[in-house]
C-alpha cells in the first residue's frame, strides 16, 4: 500500500490533527510499513468466518428510565480553559 | 521484616490483627516512594489520611494502592500521562475507583503509563518512561508500566491498570509480578479513559494470583453505566483458589514457542508446562493457525476505535487549549497536533485511514472477520482444554530506546497477549523465571470466558509450588 504525503495529509486533515513538513514524511513511510504488514490479512479465507459478534451473548441491554441527577455544571464548567458564565467558550463555528 | 516484602493479603491480615496500622503501612509506602523515585512509576503521588479506613470493609482494606492514571479519580488528576489532558481533574470516580473506594482501599497516587495507553514500553508517557525496578536501563513494559514497577519496586501493595492488547499483562511480565485482564465486561469501564472499548478491560497488578483475586473480588459486578458490564458467576474468587490442578487440561500452541522466541524465555515456559505436568495437569501442544493474523486484526480494531474514541478531545471541553485558533476547527486541530504525542498521532492517523472511504473493507471489515476467526479459535480450543498456556512477550524487557525506533516491531511484540482481548477471554500473566541476564520472564493462562477464578487458581498452585512471584528485584527471595 503505497501511502503518498499528501494521503497523509488528507488522512491528518479527517483526523483533525496537522503535520508539518518532515513530520507528514516520516509519518507516510511509517504508516506504509504498518499497512504493508497488516496486508498479509489478505491471505487469511474469511469466506467463513463467523459474524463478528460481542464476547458475551449479551442482547438488549436496557436500564429503567428514572431521573437522577447530573453533574453539577460548576465542576463540569472547571474542566474547561475557557468559558463564558454558564457556557463553554469556543471561536465561532458558523460565519 | 520489610513491610514491602508481604502480599497485599499478608499485609492486610497484620493490619486486621492489629500488627501493623494503616499510618505505618502508609509511611512505609511513602517511604519506598521516595526510595525508588528514580523508577518514575508515580505522575502524582498523594499522601492519604489514613484515619477513615474500616478495616472491616473488605479483605484488603487499609492496603496502600495506586491507579494508572487513565482511571478517573475525583479531584485528583487524571492526565492518561498526556500533554492533552494536562489540568484536567475529573468531577468524578470511576466505578473501578468508587468500589474501591468503598472496599477501604489507600490510594496513593496515579502512576505513569504509555500516552493514552498506547505503547508497550511506558516510553510514549509525556511525563517520561518508567524504568524497570530490576533493570534502571530497561523498560518496565507498557502501558502500565507504572502499576507494574510500582507493586514490583515495593512502592504499593497492588496496582489498578488497564488492558487493551496486553497492557496489564505484559508490564507484569517484565517486572516479575503478577498481572490479570479479566473477561470483557466482567470490571466497569465507567470512567476508564477509553482507548478501544470493545478491548479495553480494567485489572489488578500484584505480587500474587491470591491478591489479584482478592482486588479483581473488589473491582467486578454489573455497573448500569456500561451496557458491557456482566456479573461474574460464582462466589468470591478467593474462595475459588483451591491450589488444585491435577487433572487439568492445559493447550500449549505449537507456533508460539517456534521463531522469534528468545531462549531464555522459550525455557522458562517449557519450564512452566513442565512443572504444571508435574503438578498433575495434562499439556499438550494444539495448532492454532489463525493466532498468526492476531497482531494485524488487533492493531487495525484497536486503532479504528481509538480514532473515535479520541476525537473527544477538541480543547473545550477539558484539558489542554492551543492559545491559537481562528475558526473552532482550527481550534480543534491545533489543540490536538499540541496535545498528542507522536505515537497517539500514528496510531490515530492510521486508525482514520482504515475507516476512511476505499479501505473500510479490505482493512477494517477484514480485521472484524479475521477477530471472529481467532475468537472461534480458541473457543473452539476451551472446549477441548481447560486452558492455553503461551508466553507473554517474546523477550524479557526491552532496553529503553529500543522499541520507539520502530512502531511496526513494538507491534509485533504483542502477538501473544491480543488475542485475549480479540476474544474477551480471562488472562493471567505471572512470573515463571529469570532470563540469562536475571530479568524475570512471565508465562500466560487464558481460560474461557466468565471463568476467571479457573485462571486464577492454576496461577495459585502454580504459586504454591515454585518461588520465582517471591523475587524481589533489590535481590533475593521474599521469606
Amino acid at each position: 500500500m503505497r501511502m503518498s504525503e499528501e494521503m497523509a495529509d488528507y488522512v491528518a486533515g479527517l483526523a483533525m490533527l496537522e503535520l508539518d513538513g518532515e513530520e507528514r514524511r516520516e509519518m507516510a513511510g511509517e504508516l506504509e510499513k504498518i499497512l504493508d504488514y497488516m496486508a498479509a490479512l489478505d491471505s487469511l479465507d474469511t469466506a467463513h468466518a463467523p459474524p463478528p459478534g460481542p464476547v458475551l451473548p449479551l442482547k438488549n441491554v436496557l436500564r429503567p428510565d428514572e431521573p437522577a441527577p447530573s453533574l453539577p455544571r460548576e465542576e463540569l464548567l472547571a474542566c474547561a480553559s475557557a468559558r463564558d458564565g454558564e457556557y463553554f467558550l469556543t471561536p465561532r463555528a458558523v460565519e | 521484616m520489610e513491610f514491602y516484602n508481604l502480599t497485599a493479603l499478608e499485609l492486610a491480615a497484620a493490619l486486621k490483627k492489629g500488627e501493623v496500622s494503616v499510618a505505618q503501612a502508609v509511611q512505609a509506602a511513602r517511604a519506598r516512594m521516595e526510595a525508588r523515585r528514580e523508577d518514575n512509576a508515580f505522575l502524582t503521588p498523594l499522601s492519604p489520611a489514613p484515619e477513615s479506613i474500616d478495616l472491616d470493609a473488605s479483605p484488603l482494606a487499609g492496603v496502600p494502592m495506586a491507579y494508572k492514571d487513565n482511571i478517573c479519580t475525583r479531584g485528583v488528576p487524571t492526565t492518561c500521562a498526556s500533554r492533552m489532558l494536562e489540568g484536567f481533574v475529573p468531577p468524578y470516580d470511576a466505578a473501578a475507583a468508587e468500589h474501591l473506594t468503598a472496599a477501604g482501599a489507600v490510594c496513593m497516587g496515579k502512576l505513569n503509563m504509555d500516552e493514552f495507553a498506547m505503547g508497550s514500553t511506558s516510553e510514549t508517557s509525556c511525563r517520561g518512561p518508567v524504568r524497570n525496578p530490576w533493570d534502571p536501563q530497561r523498560s518496565a513494559g507498557g502501558s502500565s508500566g507504572g502499576a507494574a514497577a510500582a507493586v514490583a519496586g515495593g512502592q504499593v501493595w497492588y496496582a489498578i491498570g488497564s488492558d487493551t492488547g496486553g497492557s496489564i499483562r505484559q508490564p507484569a511480565a517484565h517486572c516479575g509480578v503478577t498481572g490479570m485482564k479479566p473477561t470483557y465486561g466482567a470490571v466497569s469501564r465507567y470512567g476508564l479513559v477509553a482507548y478501544a472499548s470493545s478491548l479495553d478491560q480494567i485489572g489488578p497488578i500484584a505480587r500474587s494470583a491470591a491478591d489479584c483475586a482478592a482486588v479483581l473480588d473488589i473491582l467486578r459486578g454489573r455497573d448500569r453505566r456500561d451496557s458491557t458490564s456482566v456479573e461474574l458467576p460464582g462466589g468470591p474468587l478467593l474462595d475459588a483458589l483451591t491450589g488444585r490442578v491435577k487433572g487439568l487440561s492445559i493447550a500449549l500452541p505449537e507456533q508460539y514457542l517456534e521463531d522469534g522466541l528468545e531462549g531464555g524465555v522459550a525455557a522458562a515456559v517449557r519450564e512452566a508446562a513442565d512443572t504444571f505436568r508435574a503438578l498433575g495437569a495434562r499439556v499438550e501442544t494444539v495448532s492454532l493457525p489463525a493466532l498468526d493474523w492476531a497482531v494485524s486484526a488487533y492493531y487495525i480494531l484497536a486503532c479504528a476505535q481509538a480514532s473515535s474514541n479520541l476525537a473527544r478531545f477538541d480543547g473545550v471541553t477539558c484539558g489542554r487549549r492551543a492559545p491559537e485558533g481562528r475558526d473552532l476547527a482550527q481550534l480543534c486541530a491545533a489543540s490536538r497536533t499540541q496535545g498528542f504525542g507522536r505515537e497517539v498521532k500514528r496510531r490515530l492517523l492510521l486508525g482514520t485511514f482504515v475507516l476512511s472511504h476505499g479501505y473500510y473493507d479490505a482493512y477494517y471489515k477484514k480485521a472484524l472477520q479475521a477477530a471472529a476467526l481467532i475468537k472461534d479459535g480458541l473457543n473452539r480450543t476451551l472446549e477441548e482444554y481447560d486452558l492455553i498456556l503461551s508466553p507473554v512477550a517474546p523477550t524479557a524487557a526491552p532496553r529503553l530506546g529500543e522499541s520507539l525506533s520502530s512502531p511496526l516491531e513494538m507491534y509485533l511484540s504483542d502477538l501473544y497477549t491480543v488475542p485475549a482481548n480479540l476474544a474477551g477471554l480471562p488472562a493471567v500473566s505471572f512470573p515463571c523465571g529469570l532470563d540469562g541476564e536475571g530479568m524475570p520472564v512471565g508465562v500466560q493462562l487464558m481460560g474461557r470466558a466468565l471463568e476467571d477464578a479457573a485462571v486464577l487458581n492454576a496461577a495459585h498452585a502454580f504459586q504454591l509450588a515454585t518461588p520465582w512471584h517471591k523475587m524481589h528485584p533489590e535481590g533475593g527471595k521474599r521469606p
